[in-house]
């Protein structure tokens, strides 16, 4: 992408950056920068994404004999519950586009901010009410109702199922706000001729991402109210001992949450497609298959969200369709695996720390993805549904994919949030043990769930120990990578290595500013007129046409 | 089992079921007729599976080598942005893979779901938490945590729930289906093993959840009517004292997924010591456990509740007679 300003901002160089702009506590917590509102979300989604590990490192150390040790039932199962409820709901539906995607996409498009700065800022305080009232769960009693809140579970059990919902009611309107900011501001904030083929593929997806918040995010609202509602005025809805049906809540959940999947995985698939091309010095491969190919699962994720309920004892027909459905969705998620291969063919590859989380990510949601298959295909659902193979599908999904994804992005845009550089050996070192720990914890997984092993158990049959313990040894693996990526992150902001604006030769408008970008991004108004994967190296007199 | 050498052998708390294989490999015997069909499918899987995990990792590491950035600064890249011939082959060889293997689920499925009309039929009841078997042609023969089944002939299970959704899991069958309240599911199968398999539940259902744990007992077709007559059978035996009556009564009744008898607390009491001792109450009144409040405790569980216990047991009213009681009383009474 050729950029006329970029280059002369060399007159502006006195200008501060976006962090010293203002000074003083007040400036930050009223301030609508969407710079600034994507670091405060950055920390607050951290915060919960430690927490929650905390508790799964928990999880794993009781399960590392059959019996209880450490906790009992009702603790192992409130602990299981605010795993997965914060993990969901608090930090990886809202990590990258609350976090990453508010940093960035202004300045992929060569804006000033989002379309509405303050909406922007109520966003994240509705998010801050949210979790407040998550905390409250914890005070009132806690939570066992697992995640997922099934009736009439979750309208009998004693504990605080009405906080929670709350809390989840709550940060859905965090997100369907920034949905809608995202979406206005895709559409009408773009640089001067940014047309929509010129696009980064993270603002693609982002976009994507967007349109999914805004229309399934209240179908979650309202199901969540009305177990508020059966609860407190006791209206049977869910309960059949009123009249209710409790199938019915499984469909009004997963109708929100199959799609939330979605919404949480196409920001980790932007974030890989900008970080295999600037590294590899290559333009994509396929960009509109990709760009598109995220457009068609945003659609298709609406319509499979039977596949939750194969065993629920609903009808046959409605199984095989939902079967059908949810291998379409294979498709465009295994062209864009391919696409991103293809990037590398031909490329000059540098392993940056990034590189290295885009390189395992390729391994891990590979894996994510094919053991999707067994999944829809329906048969072999009834074997492995609710064991601990689903355990091992869906965190390699949301951790091999989106937080793999989130960690490679968080290290790529590190030097333009913070003007800082990280070691980059510590950083290889951090990468290595997180995928070493990972597929220790998860790969292991796959065999207890098809031995039978099912979700949710504190204690099992003593023959699933070992399997067990290689599980929790790999915990331990990952959770030491995770702390040491923490840490000498942390140590390289008080560090004196400066970033420069562009250190990994981006070409995409993020990198045409300085490190870390002005208050208001770009001193001129960028003016695009190519890809945003035009890299020098790219060898254009070889006869393939470039655009 | 490399890993069970560094922790302690002795069991806190009993999960309910003791072993049954070795290892967890061996826990998984195809043992009915869908488990063979579907693992065939399973294998076609990982197969298919596995070529295109090698094929996609493998070109993925060829390039990782072979275009890596040369050290005396980067080369010069291919300009190619994209191949509709590749790029048509890598989504129409996927579909493909895809339609088999959804076309072959399906087939399966729809034997899985279609029990034959001269099916024996079960009624399976969940209820935290334990599974209560029941037979209506044979008279009396009601089980706990117990489904026995004769090799060869199959079986019609239709199965509710009392309180909230469980899920009744038979890895050795490859079978599981949900049970819920208010509403009839059903699952068949045809055995074609003889042994003991695990029998669990897969929808989280609160405390115990995880104790909630039977066994299949597949028995040959001759023996099936005595077998079912013997475990169904709750008398006091000749020649039996009444505490090891009493303790079948406790394996009966399922009492194990809430009351241990090693100390370790669970969602009821422990019945290690429990004759005898003083016990505080929900209410701050306090009372000697003996024979009059075990008996309430039965009949009627939530009249009084210990400090620190939530109002969880269901009335075991109608289900034990006045000898069965007395017998697990006894049996409470040995546990010191």
């Amino acid at each position: 992408m050729t950029t006329q300003p970029a280059v002369h901002s060399d007159h502006h160089a006195e200008e501060p950056s976006y962090l010293v702009s203002k000074r003083g506590i007040m400036s930050w917590l009223v301030t609508v920068d969407h710079k600034r509102l994507g670091i405060m979300y950055m920390v607050a989604v951290l915060f919960f994404f430690l927490f929650a590990g905390v508790l799964a490192v928990a999880l794993r150390t009781e399960l590392f004999t059959p019996n209880q040790d450490l906790m009992s039932a009702q603790t192992y199962n409130q602990v299981f519950t605010l795993h997965g409820a914060i993990m969901t709901f608090l930090f990886i539906i809202p990590s990258v586009p609350a976090a990453l995607g508010n940093f960035l996409l202004p300045l992929m498009l060569g804006a000033k901010d989002v379309a509405f700065p303050r909406l922007n800022l109520l966003s994240f305080y509705v998010y801050c009410v949210a979790s407040i009232f998550f905390i409250g769960t914890l005070i009132n009693g806690g939570l066992d109702t697992g995640w997922t809140f099934y009736t009439p579970y979750s309208t009998s059990t004693g504990t605080a199922v009405i906080w929670a919902t709350t809390g989840a009611f709550i940060a859905g309107f965090s997100s369907i706000l920034t949905g809608l900011n995202f979406v206005v501001t895709v559409h009408k904030m773009r640089a001067p001729g940014m047309n929509w083929n010129r696009m980064p593929l993270f603002v693609w997806a982002i976009y994507s991402t967007a349109i999914i918040q805004v229309l399934a995010t209240p179908v979650l609202a309202i199901t969540l109210l009305l177990i508020i509602i059966e609860r407190s005025l006791g209206i049977g809805i869910f309960d059949p001992a009123m009249g209710g049906d409790p199938v019915l809540f499984q469909h009004f959940f997963w109708f929100y949450s199959h799609p939330a999947v979605y919404i949480m995985i196409l920001p980790g698939f932007g974030i890989i497609s900008e970080l295999i091309t600037v590294h590899s010095r290559k333009h994509i491969f396929g960009y509109k298959a990709i760009a598109l190919s995220s457009v068609a699962i945003a659609i298709i994720s609406f319509l499979v969200w039977g596949h939750h309920l194969f065993v629920s004892g609903q009808s046959e027909l409605a199984g095989v369709l939902f079967s059908f459905l949810t291998f379409a969705v294979g498709v465009p998620t295994a062209i864009k695996v391919f696409s991103w291969v293809a990037t590398l063919y031909k490329g000059s590859i540098q392993y940056n720390t990034p590189m290295w989380y885009a390189m395992i990510f390729l391994w891990t949601f590979t894996v994510g993805g094919l053991t999707g298959l067994p999944l829809s295909t329906l048969a072999i659902d009834v074997h492995l549904h609710d064991t601990y193979f689903v355990v091992a599908h869906f965190h390699y999904v949301m951790v091999g994919g989106t937080v793999i994804a989130f960690i490679g992005g968080i290290h790529h845009w590190w030097p333009k949030m913070t003007g800082k550089l990280y070691n980059e050996t510590a950083g290889k070192i951090g990468a290595f043990l997180v995928f070493v720990g990972f597929n220790v914890t998860f790969m292991t997984q796959f065999f207890l769930g098809h031995q039978g092993m099912p979700r949710r158990y504190y204690a099992y049959l003593p023959e699933y120990q070992s399997l067990h313990q290689v599980s929790t040894i790999g915990t331990y693996i990952l959770a030491l990578g995770l702390f040491w990526t923490m840490f000498y992150l942390l140590a390289s902001l008080f560090g004196k290595s400066k970033a420069t604006g562009n250190p990994w030769g981006g070409v995409s408008l993020e990198w045409q500013t300085q490190s870390p970008p002005i208050e208001h991004n770009f001193h001129d108004t960028p003016h695009v007129h190519g890809s945003p994967y035009d890299f020098p190296e790219i060898d254009k007199s070889a006869g393939a046409h470039a655009h | 089992m490399l890993f069970s050498l560094f922790t302690d052998p002795r069991p806190l708390s009993d999960p309910g079921t003791p072993p049954m294989a070795d290892n967890p490999w061996s826990l998984l015997p195809a043992a009915s007729a869908n488990a063979e069909a579907l693992d065939s499918l399973y294998i076609f899987y990982w197969i298919l599976a596995g070529i295109g995990f090698i094929a996609t990792i493998a070109a993925q590491a060829y390039f990782m080598v072979k275009y890596a950035k040369p050290k005396d600064g980067h080369r010069k890249t291919s300009a190619i942005t994209h191949n509709g011939k590749l790029e048509f082959l890598w989504s129409a060889i996927p579909t493909v893979g895809f339609l088999v293997l959804f076309a072959w689920g399906e087939i399966e499925y729809m034997k899985q779901v279609t029990p034959p009309a001269d099916a024996i039929d079960v009624r399976v009841t969940g209820q935290k938490w334990y599974w209560k078997i029941d037979y209506p042609a044979v008279k009396g023969a009601s089980l706990k945590n117990e489904l026995i089944v004769p090799v060869g002939v199959p079986m019609r299970l239709t199965m509710t729930s009392t309180d909230v959704i469980h899920s009744f899991f038979i890895p050795a069958f490859r079978l599981k289906k949900d049970v819920v309240p208010g509403r009839y599911t059903v699952m068949w199968f045809e055995a074609t093993k003889e042994g003991e398999y695990p029998l669990l539940c897969t929808e989280y259902c609160g405390d115990e959840h995880s104790s909630m744990v039977g066994r299949v007992l597949v028995v040959s077709r001759e023996k099936y009517a005595e077998v079912l007559a013997e475990r169904s059978k709750l008398e006091k035996g000749q020649g039996e004292t009444m505490a090891d009556y009493g303790a079948r009564v406790y394996d009966r009744g399922g009492c194990a997924s809430c009351h241990s008898l090693d100390g370790a607390a669970k969602t009821g009491p422990t019945f290690k010591g429990l004759y005898g001792k003083t016990e505080t109450l929900s209410t701050g009144q306090t009372l000697t456990v003996d024979d009059n409040y075990i008996r309430e405790s039965i009949l009627e569980p939530n009249a009084k509740i210990v400090q620190g216990y939530s109002p969880q047991m269901p009335s075991f009213a109608g289900q034990f007679n006045d000898e069965q009681i007395a017998a697990l009383i006894e049996f409470i009474k040995a546990q010191k």
